[in-house]
């Protein structure tokens, strides 16, 4: 049924594909699996987003594919590289999930969850792509796989069922 | 990579002794739990890529029980107790707990692959109340070693998949690079197959702290 060869993607990373490829990732809790498909040229895109915003990092390297303020403009570049254009873009993304309760006193800070899906719809609406479908937060993992051929994207879940936004 | 993630080789061994002696008293207090024989694996530690982390459990997308505790106090972290979801079935046979006489009817529907997996709240607050006992005597022994202040938070039970748990310990050093120190432990009975995990992933703030108070110099 699934016969399509696999493109995985892992925390924080991001992968690009053309049209019989479905891209993948596992696992995702309050990281954001957030994909770009271009409808016309059939190329589809995947980032793993694992924080909100670069600023915070203190890696000697910068990982662009972690944060959703660099992350979504690099998967961008990554399928306008290879024929996409930016403007056929439209968006979806599943997770940024809570998936333990934060003890009284916590900082809101500490919701990365919501912080990430905050952060994923202000970096779209800047760059003025549209969020045609999520599937976000809740308290559950969620794996995600996305059909270039057809832009669908597959939720499965362990206690929530699967659905194709 | 940040200061607190160099370690030589004497600080490998003493973050390895850590999970040996935290984990042997909780392998202890299993076994006294349990009435049976718990042994258990010489801990593991490691600077573990985050795509790497969920191997040992059968990777990111395993469905697996995990009861999740934070660490408080002077050396922050964060805790999990990991079972597959046979072993956990296993671990609450050996519980005798009232009112599982369903289980075994259940367990036979193990192959219904639409239903999904479930425990009752008295399952799965016994297993979170197991996870609590063997954080709990991980903790003190660990405390007695380090004559540091260690707390464990109420614990949290939950049935996913164990990616997505363990990326909640992640998220906090996500932004110091891509790697975290890990100290793991493994449990089994050498019978019934019935294996759990221990996953001690403290903060990259606490490693000094905890090599400090074994006098261990953190350069």
């Amino acid at each position: 049924m699934r016969a399509s060869p696999v493109v995985m993607v892992g925390i924080a990373e991001l992968r690009v594909a053309t049209t019989g490829y479905r891209i993948r990732t596992t696992g995702l809790g309050s990281c954001i699996g957030l994909t770009l498909y271009d409808p016309v040229s059939f190329i589809g895109g995947m980032v793993h987003i694992m924080l909100p915003a670069s600023d915070i990092s203190r890696d000697e390297t910068l990982n662009k594919a972690k944060y959703a303020d660099t992350g979504i403009v690099e998967l961008i570049h990554a399928m306008v590289k290879i024929g996409a254009k930016s403007q056929r873009m439209e968006a979806k993304m599943a997770g940024g999930a809570q998936m333990f309760e934060l003890g009284k006193g916590s900082s809101e800070r500490l919701r990365i969850g919501t912080r990430n899906i905050e952060e994923c719809k202000n970096m779209l609406s800047k760059l003025s792509i549209g969020l045609k479908a999520e599937d976000t937060e809740g308290a559950y993992g969620r794996t995600i796989e996305l059909d270039v051929a057809t832009g669908r994207l597959f939720i499965k879940t362990v206690l929530h069922g699967t659905k194709v936004i | 990579m940040n200061e607190p993630y160099v370690f030589d080789e004497m600080q490998i061994d003493v973050l390895r002794e850590i999970g040996n002696i935290g984990a042997g008293h909780a392998a202890t207090a299993l076994s006294v739990l349990l009435g049976m024989r718990i042994d258990m694996e010489v801990a593991r530690a490691n600077l573990v890529g985050f795509n790497e982390i969920a191997l040992q459990i059968g990777g990111s997308e395993a469905v697996i029980v995990s009861v999740f505790l934070q660490v408080m106090g002077d050396a922050p972290g964060n805790m999990f107790f990991m079972l597959s979801l046979d072993s956990a079935r296993q671990l609450l046979d050996q519980l005798n707990l009232p009112g599982r006489e369903n289980a075994t009817a259940r367990s036979q529907n193990a192959d219904d692959v639409a239903a999904p997996p479930t425990f009752t709240d008295m399952e799965a607050s016994a297993i979170s109340e197991i996870g609590n006992i063997l954080a709990g005597s991980y903790l003190s022994s660990l405390a007695e070693f380090t004559q540091l202040n260690l707390e464990p938070s109420p614990p949290s039970f939950t049935l996913d998949m164990a990616g997505a748990i363990l990326a909640h310990a992640l998220i906090q050093i996500g932004n110091m690079g891509d790697q975290a120190l890990l100290i793991e432990t493994a449990f089994f009975d050498g019978v019934n197959r019935l294996q759990g995990h221990f996953f001690f992933i403290p903060e990259p703030e606490s490693l000094p702290i905890i090599f400090k108070s074994l006098g261990i110099s953190s350069k």
